[in-house]
């Protein structure tokens, strides 16, 4: 692959750094970038699950994970990692990187890793095909496809330095600082850089000079480069060696600093940790005269480098090897931005019509659409369009839920509440805040239990006795009346249904098994309608794709619940209704009907 | 910077302490101490009696070799090996009272360059061991480009250097493991190593190649060691640790101290209060003061910036006429800076310059990634006007190339600033070469 990144890469950032992760998305806006160039955070020790960033003045949200693991499984294609971890941590972040094998490119930011950690890391990347930019870099850029973090500064300095749109070189350097500079004088005198990067400045980093010189050889964006060395090591001798073998045919102009470390021993540390001269060899003096024997492109002095360049991107334009650009349109990022004190993901109303995921009401609200209530449920609840068998059962539930008669206590609540002389909304309140563990809440329960059974492959024995340690009677189970013989008609449809238009129904099949040992036990323990509801309402998630760890949440944030609230709401609403008819006066409970049993209160 | 030199007693206390690990098959007694005058070393005769039982050898522990050469290493009183405590003691504070000339290199035993010349300030004591030429052997291990390089001779002594083609050298990359790290190690040892010592030699350096690895050495010699039988001594030791490890190595290492060089001026105090505060920053402050005399000081943001401006003062102005080197980075804080800022401004301004020139404060940076240009430039600004009197009197010009975030604010707030203040200054944004406003200096 001769291009370090595409339009398309994405990446992995390691460690929440907002602002560095704001740059790149701010950069993303700029160049017309279709995806955000982060796909996700890894932030190990962050609750939230996402984090909201601004793209142009809109907002995105970037979930977050608890380690890479996670975040490459969320986002396989993101292929780059960014690894922004402290030098205690570096390592140990880059190794687990390279065990998972999804990423192509690790930039890592720390300076001063353990030198002996820090070779180790470089040599099993290099070993698995990996590129390694850093530690102690800034990172690199492909302009107008991908940006690393704070590589290239502001939004500002990027597009003074025609950074945001691909030029003609490719620049190489150590330090991050230079590689700004660089850049910026590479849009003075030529064109722009079409790929840079600064390796890095500690004493052992991961792709070095050749590597990135030699990639670029063979990108045929890059039509000449620049090295920019330092005093120090012995790198810019296998580029000597690339160019007087052929191996490098493009132009290089190079140019080592540190040429001041000759006056000075050994006692004064000029730069990078990197930066110390072992030898004549090492030299800055040295190098840059070996350079230019080799053919590069030397000039006299940093001060005379923009003449360099003008000089060499002059020549290849007048040969023709680089053309004109034609300069792209930007988005501009806005200068004042605001974030959004609310998120919404299930519907929108700023356009002509408003929509549900998407959807104008229009194309899902009359008959002749076919879609029904199930379907704006599936749509509202679960920004999914559910296929019609599911759609069809949600409406089944919410028609069978939608009422069970004046004497449950919800129903009594809203009914009593009405002939307060309350109106329709405060009655139906009273009756739905009813609705909770004891009242409804058997859907919830045996949906958890029932799945916990027979997600740890509990027999229907070992269930009844987990149950029993538990010290709760299994929810679902039981009824008043109903027994085997004579069945609850509601359930018997339920499960006809299923079996004619589900999948599967794995869980059903388990309660069945369960109520067969319990009825054993005592006629009427059966399974009963909100166990039939919960039960298969797990099912049909399961059948639907659905990863058993979301349906767990659906199941804890109370979404079976949400089924029940929904359909009674119909019925509430009924007997309030049938209430304001009815004109009934004022509930008063007869007192004989309670016992009285009021002691003296205790003097303490 | 990474690899950092430390005391021989230091060393050697260091593969003392993991002996047992590396090295089970040998003994060694660990009779070594290190003192600062002769009274502290009877103090500690009285908690270690061998130092009154044996007789005794002493030198400078002092970071440099070539102590037999340069005639400090105390192993004769009135013949080789009759060193008493007393004699120690007393040579040591004989040693120590005065400053002492050492050469750094020889010509076979002609001084070769310029003597050095300070204060002996760490002696190393430990007993007479004799033992035969034969029995020396010479061990050491570093990094050289990629790998590891372990080197080995048969001849230990002062005179290794001179007889590398008596040295063996083994590579070992970095991903080598033990068995193949010990196989190379056996299938190199050094032939003039005498056959029935062989397996001792092999077994001794594979266990110190070892602790060099895994202690995270970035060098480690021992010139000689003796090794008779299954006992150990370690004659003359030289190590640098990779500091970076240093977080994961507390107690491996212990306390340890990374000393100035022998005839390295010792650290000022300004300097020491930027390490300081550099040590306590995530940002990054550094500063060497090369010649407090010298006209033109800089302060430039940034590793690989601030050298480029060096070399171009070095390349246009002259070597004669840099003061000093360093670099702020890393987004130090306002504060930070200011401090920076004063130190400098504090050195420049306490002589004037001899040839009644003006003096010259570069200003400079390449364009900032992430460093607040103007929240520095807050810092730089306040550090002007405390020294703004002084600076006036010296005569300073100042000189301003800077970019980054905030740049505009920053150019603009300090341009005003010196202005108000009275001072001299010139100010350029990135539109300007970076290295240019030396050529100015120079020129102007």
């Amino acid at each position: 692959m001769a291009q370090l990144f595409t339009k398309d890469t994405q990446a992995i950032f390691w460690n929440n750094n907002a602002s560095a992760i704001q740059r790149m998305l701010d950069y993303d806006y700029t160049i017309g970038r279709k995806t955000p160039s982060v796909a996700g955070i890894v932030a190990p020790t962050g609750d939230s699950k996402f984090q909201k960033f601004f793209w142009g003045s809109d907002e995105i949200m970037v979930p977050l994970f608890k380690n890479t693991t996670m975040a490459s499984k969320a986002f396989p294609n993101a292929d780059v990692l960014l690894n922004f971890a402290s030098f205690r941590t570096a390592y140990d972040v880059t190794m687990e990187a390279l065990e998972l094998g999804a990423f192509k490119t690790i930039m890592i930011t720390a300076e001063g890793i353990p030198e002996r950690l820090a070779r180790g890391m470089n040599a099993k990347a290099r070993a698995l095909g990996v590129t390694v930019i850093g530690p102690a870099t800034v990172g690199a850029i492909a302009p107008g496809a991908f940006k690393i973090a704070n590589v290239g500064g502001t939004i500002e300095n990027i597009i003074n330095s025609k950074l945001h749109r691909a030029g003609s070189c490719g620049l190489v350097t150590r330090s991050g600082g230079l590689f700004n500079e660089l850049s910026n004088i590479i849009s003075i005198n030529a064109d722009g850089i079409a790929e840079g990067v600064a390796i890095g400045g500690d004493r052992f980093v991961g792709s070095v000079f050749i590597d990135n010189l030699l990639r670029m050889q063979d990108n045929p964006e890059v039509k000449y480069m620049l090295l920019l060395g330092e005093v120090g090591g012995t790198e810019e001798y296998k580029v000597i060696d690339a160019v007087k073998s052929g191996k490098i045919t493009k132009p290089i102009i190079a140019w080592c600093i540190g040429t001041i470390a000759k006056y000075y021993d050994s006692g004064v540390q000029f730069g990078h940790a990197g930066a110390s001269a072992n030898g004549d060899q090492e030299t800055a003096d040295a190098k840059n005269r070996a350079m230019s024997e080799a053919g590069m492109f030397v000039p006299s002095s940093f001060n005379d480098l923009p003449t360099t360049i003008a000089r060499v991107y002059n020549e290849l334009k007048e040969s023709g090897v680089i053309q004109d650009i034609v300069e792209p349109v930007i988005n501009s990022v806005p200068k004042v931005r605001k974030s959004k004190q609310f998120i919404c993901t299930i519907s929108d109303d700023r356009g002509d019509e408003a929509t549900y995921a998407g959807f104008p009401i229009s194309s899902v609200a009359t008959p002749d659409t076919g879609k029904g209530i199930g379907d704006v449920i599936s749509l509202l609840w679960f920004k999914k369009q559910y296929p019609k068998w599911a759609t069809d059962f949600i409406e089944t539930v919410i028609k069978t839920v939608a009422d069970h008669g004046p004497a449950v206590s919800g129903a009594h609540n809203a009914k009593v509440t009405a002939r307060a002389g309350k109106s329709v909304v405060e009655s139906l309140v009273t009756g739905l805040l009813t609705i909770g563990p004891r009242f409804g809440g058997a859907i919830d329960g045996a949906a958890e239990h029932f799945k916990y059974a027979n997600d740890n492959n509990l027999n229907p024995a070992e269930f009844l006795n987990h149950m029993k340690k538990l010290g709760i009677p299994i929810p679902g189970i039981g009824h008043r009346i109903k027994s085997l013989r004579n069945p609850d008609l509601r359930v018997v449809g339920l499960k006809k249904y299923a079996s004619e238009y589900f999948p599967s129904t794995p869980l059903l099949d388990y309660a069945l098994e369960v109520e067969q040992l319990t009825t054993s036990k005592k006629d009427n323990l059966i399974l009963n309608v909100d166990g039939t509801i919960g039960i298969l309402m797990v099912d049909m998630w399961r059948a639907l794709g659905y990863s058993e760890e979301e349906i767990n949440k659906f199941i804890s944030s109370g979404t079976l619940n949400a089924f029940f609230i929904a359909g009674r709401t119909i019925g509430f609403i009924g007997h309030v209704l049938d209430e304001k008819r009815l004109e009934m006066p004022m509930y008063r409970h007869p007192m004989d009907d309670i016992l009285y049993q009021v002691d003296v209160a205790e003097e303490i | 910077m990474a690899q950092k030199a430390i005391r021989e007693y230091d060393a050697k206390s260091i593969l003392a302490k993991h002996w047992d690990k590396y090295f089970s098959n040998f003994t060694y007694a660990y009779e070594t101490v290190m003192v600062q005058n002769g009274s502290e070393l009877k103090e500690i005769a009285n908690e270690k009696s061998w130092l009154k039982e044996k007789t005794l050898v002493a030198k400078p522990d002092m970071l440099f070799g070539k102590r037999g050469k340069n005639c400090l290493v105390l192993f004769r009183d009135s013949r080789p090996g009759d060193v008493s405590l007393e004699k120690a003691s007393s040579w040591i504070d004989e040693k120590s009272s005065d400053k002492q000339s050492v050469y750094f290199s020889f010509h076979g035993d002609t001084p070769d360059g310029e003597a050095k010349i300070d204060y002996l300030t760490h002696f190393i004591v430990e007993p007479f061991a004799p033992h035969s030429q034969e029995d020396e052997y010479y061990i050491s291990a570093t990094c050289v480009g990629d790998d590891d390089v372990l080197y080995m001779s048969a001849e230990g002594g002062m005179e290794v250097e001179e007889n590398w083609d008596k040295v063996t050298e083994v590579a070992f990359a970095i991903t080598d493991t033990e068995e193949e790290i010990e196989a190379k190690i056996r299938a190199n040892i050094p032939a003039d190593v005498a056959d029935k010592n062989k397996e001792g030699f092999a077994t001794f350096a594979i266990g110190f190649f070892k602790a060099y690895r895994e202690l995270n050495f970035a060098y480690l010699e021992i010139n000689p060691f003796v090794m008779e039988e299954n006992k150990i001594e370690l004659l003359d030791m030289v190590a640098k640790l990779d500091d970076t490890a240093g977080f994961m190595m507390t107690k491996e290492w212990g306390d340890i101290e990374y000393p100035t060089s022998f005839g390295m001026e010792e650290k000022s105090p300004e300097v020491l209060a930027i390490e300081a505060a550099d040590s306590k920053s995530g940002a990054s402050l550094k500063l060497t003061v090369l010649k407090p005399e010298a006209r033109i000081w800089t302060m430039v943001a940034g590793g690989g910036a601030s050298v480029v401006y060096a070399d171009t003062i070095a390349d246009l102005a002259g070597i004669e006429d840099l003061a000093n080197y360093g670099e702020y980075s890393g987004g130090p804080t306002t504060g930070e800076t200011q401090f920076y800022a004063e130190t400098l401004l504090d050195l420049m301004t306490r002589e004037k310059d001899v040839n009644g020139r003006e003096k010259v404060l570069i200003i400079g940076g390449a364009i900032a990634n992430f460093t607040d240009v103007a929240k520095t430039f807050t810092g730089i600004i306040l550090a002007f006007e405390k020294y703004a009197d002084k600076m006036k009197e010296v005569g300073v010009k100042i000189y301003v190339r800077r970019g980054g975030p905030n740049y505009e604010k920053g150019l603009k707030d300090i341009k005003i600033a010196a202005d108000k203040l009275g001072l001299w200054i010139d100010v350029y944004g990135p539109e300007t070469h970076v290295t240019d406003i030396v050529r100015m200096a120079v020129e102007g």
